[in-house]
């Protein structure tokens, strides 16, 4: 069977990006938008009919759909460029391009009145292609080039509104910060590939061809350890993992449907799908680092919950929600085993990046249709929307039962394989899963009361419907978000290739299911109508509810380490010494010259008597000197 | 015949010459003079070849045919020479050498 067609997948975006870039200005708004969009509408339908040949044949096996060699340095080292299928790949291919195309139709109506028009498009478009390159790279090099691609087109994307200096200060940080972490990826893939001999995919995924040496050992973990940690730090960065998450909530500055594309279903889950990519390298030869990001998910997730209990601004909400659900799907991996119905982490995992793109998408495609008809992001600006925007309403409200976990929406069905996963393997970690589950439900339904009930504020002009065009990808996305529960995700995706025969875990599905609805029944309890207890408890709370507002100083922290250690005590004395010494002697040595040729430059003055009394008096000092000698 | 002049005093005079020669182009600003004064030292250095000639190897003529050759070759470069002055005189309206200094650039 032939999958030579997916190379189509990656390309059309890629064209509809060229077209746009290059007839900036010259082709009108409306018409790059829908060159985009069909762009990534037939790749939306090439990875469906991809999707449904690949699961329909019989064997999970590693297709190489394409190959060609891009860089050859020597027999043994070379790198390629091409298409990899393999569950994990073609399920991404899905969810990638299914939001896309959602989003980009959203956008033809959101961003209608921008100005930048195509330029939105063509980055939204370089931004899909080098999204569905990155999952279907197959080697770590190929990942890496895509990996950066991403980076930089979400740089672009947040900084989309360039003259607003929030934005810029927002999309510095994302890139910085992502490059950072990506620093740690590369050194990873370079120590990854000296081990193994190859960058392929094809061999690191099958652990027992390959010949490591866990010999060598560095302060403890062998160096195949290290090498997947600095891995997991690139996937940390992009996942807006603790610490290096202080780049997402920044990045809400971009236009709402980019968040909802980029930073909310595609590129923050790149580096679970990275781990995943890995996890039989992961599993084989470093649990070290397995546990690693174990804790870091289960951190991030309770981190960010505790987070998203405080905040005030829509997006921010989800992002931190964002965050919290990505922590998750990090815990699902890292407690995950390999064989047979230990797997369940792994597919649990998969399964809730599957979900959480479709209802995390709809959340903020909703508050983007929101911020269109108040014009704030402030949820306090906000209330009894209800009545104003009742499709938007529902829509938003089938979001929230999904990210709940209320059956029989989406969340429900991967949340709850991920509690089972992380119940089997680790009490108190699922300790911590289960409070996040409440605490979900909780800032969800906080917001969602606040924002469509609470009480009526005056707005300046009425809150009006959002047009079809914003409406008709939401419902798109409503119905993925209920349905896509019902897939028998375990008989696609399992860590070792076998079907997994999973079923809803009932004592945990039951357990999360009330701890869910105690968390909506308190936020329906504190902000339904006006009530003074949530203040209250915010004081009882104290310190906790002051710092989880001010996202517990990480921002403060990092500026601390920055400025205050790394500026002051290593970039200036180096700028110092810079300046002073190096600087200083070139400066010596132009000075020296310079004042030589200042000094010399009166020989050269065109006067011919003063050259002839040069001349003649240099022959009477030879012959004079010549007669002293020979005397 | 009179009683020869000893070579000494005859070089004295060309040296003496010669010297005024290069004193003069030192010294004088316009360039007819300084041309003047290097006719004095090339007339200083053709005695000087004439008496080495008559003074030292008696009975040969190199040191005249030299003289001679000098001669013909100061006649062309004065020619040469006084020309560039009269064009330098037209594009700029002076001999004086101070003010001919173009050629350093």
């Amino acid at each position: 069977m032939s999958f030579q067609y997916t190379i189509w997948i990656l390309l059309l975006p890629f064209i509809a990006f060229v077209i746009n870039g290059l007839g900036s200005g010259k082709i009108p708004g409306k018409i790059s938008g829908w060159i985009a969009t069909i762009a990534i509408g037939i790749s939306t339908f090439l990875s469906y009919r991809t999707a449904f040949q690949y699961f329909t044949s019989s064997s999970r096996e590693q297709v190489i759909a394409v190959k060609t060699t891009w860089l050859r340095f020597n027999d043994t080292l070379q790198i390629d460029l091409g298409i990899l299928l393999d569950p994990i790949s073609v399920m991404m291919l899905v969810v990638i391009t299914t939001v896309s195309l959602v989003v980009f139709l959203y956008s033809q109506g959101y961003m209608k009145n921008e100005s930048g028009y195509d330029r939105y498009f063509a980055f939204l478009s370089l931004f899909s292609f080098s999204m569905l390159g990155l999952v279907v790279a197959t080697n770590l090099f190929q990942m890496y080039m895509f990996w950066e691609l991403v980076g930089i087109s979400s740089y672009l994307l947040i900084g989309f509104y360039y003259d607003k200096p929030t934005a810029v200060a927002a999309a510095k940080k994302a890139f910085i910060v992502t490059r950072f972490a990506d620093l740690g990826f590369l050194i990873g893939i370079l120590m990854v590939s000296f081990y193994a001999g190859t960058f392929d995919f094809e061999v690191l995924t099958r652990p027992e061809s390959l010949q490591f040496s866990t010999a060598a050992t560095f302060m403890g973990l062998s160096t195949i350890t290290w090498a997947l940690l600095l891995i997991f730090m690139g996937g940390a960065g992009k996942s807006a993992m603790f610490p290096l998450h202080i780049w997402l909530p920044d990045a809400m500055e971009g236009p709402t449907p980019v968040s909802a594309l980029i930073h909310a279903a595609t590129m923050v889950v790149a580096g679970v799908f990275l781990v995943a990519r890995l996890f039989p390298l992961y599993y084989a030869y470093a649990p070290t680092a397995l546990e690693v990001v174990a804790f870091i998910g289960a951190f991030t997730t309770l981190f960010a919950a505790v987070i998203a209990c405080t905040q005030y601004d829509i997006k921010r909400v989800l992002a931190f929600s964002t965050m919290s659900q990505i922590g998750y799907m990090m815990l699902a991996l890292g407690v995950s085993g390999y064989e047979g119905a230990d797997g369940l982490g792994y597919t649990a995992s998969l399964f809730h990046l599957f979900t959480h793109a479709f209802f995390k998408a709809l959340l903020f495609l909703g508050a983007g249709a929101i911020i269109h008809a108040v014009h704030t992001n402030d949820i306090r600006e906000m209330g009894g929307l209800r009545k104003h925007q009742p499709i938007t309403h529902i829509l938003f409200l089938i979001a929230c039962l999904a990210i709940a976990g209320i059956p029989p929406f989406a969340g429900f069905f991967s949340k709850d394989e991920i509690l089972s996963a992380v119940f089997a393997n680790h009490p108190i970690y699922f300790g911590i899963a289960a409070l996040v589950a409440g605490l979900t439900a909780f800032y969800m339904f906080r917001l969602y009361f606040i924002v469509f009930w609470g009480k009526a504020t005056k707005y300046d002009q009425v809150p009006h419907e959002s047009p079809a065009i914003l409406l008709i990808p939401m419902i798109l996305l409503a119905i993925g978000s209920t349905l896509a529960g019902f897939i028998p995700f375990g008989q696609f995706i399992s860590s070792d290739g076998l079907p997994l025969a999973s079923q809803i875990n009932w004592p945990i599905a039951i357990t999360s299911v009330i701890l869910a609805l105690t968390g909506i029944g308190i936020a329906w309890k504190f902000y339904k109508v006006e009530s003074t207890s949530p203040d209250k408890v915010a004081k009882s709370f104290g310190t906790l509810y002051t710092s989880a507002t001010k996202k517990f100083y990480i921002d403060e922290l990092y500026i601390l380490i920055t400025k205050g250690i790394i500026f002051r005590l290593v970039a200036k004395p180096l700028a110092w010494f810079d300046r002073n010494v190096i600087d200083a002697f070139m400066n010596l040595l132009a000075a020296t010259t310079n004042w030589i040729s200042v000094q010399i430059r009166e020989f050269q003055s065109g006067q011919v008597q003063k050259y002839a009394i040069i001349f003649i008096s240099g022959v009477l000092i030879i012959v004079l000197s010549y007669i002293y000698v020979n005397r | 015949m009179i009683e020869q002049v000893p070579l000494n005093h005859a070089l004295i005079v060309t040296t003496m010459m010669f010297f005024i020669g290069v004193y003069g182009f030192l010294t004088r600003k316009n360039l007819i003079t300084m041309l003047i004064s290097i006719e004095l030292m090339l007339n200083a250095v053709n005695l000087n070849f004439v008496f080495f000639d008559k003074y030292l190897y008696p009975g040969t003529l190199e040191g005249h045919f030299f003289s001679l050759f000098i001669i013909a070759i100061a006649a062309a470069e004065a020619a040469v020479a006084i020309a560039i002055f009269i064009n330098l005189y037209r594009n700029i309206r002076s001999i004086d050498v101070e003010e001919v200094d173009k050629m350093k650039y």
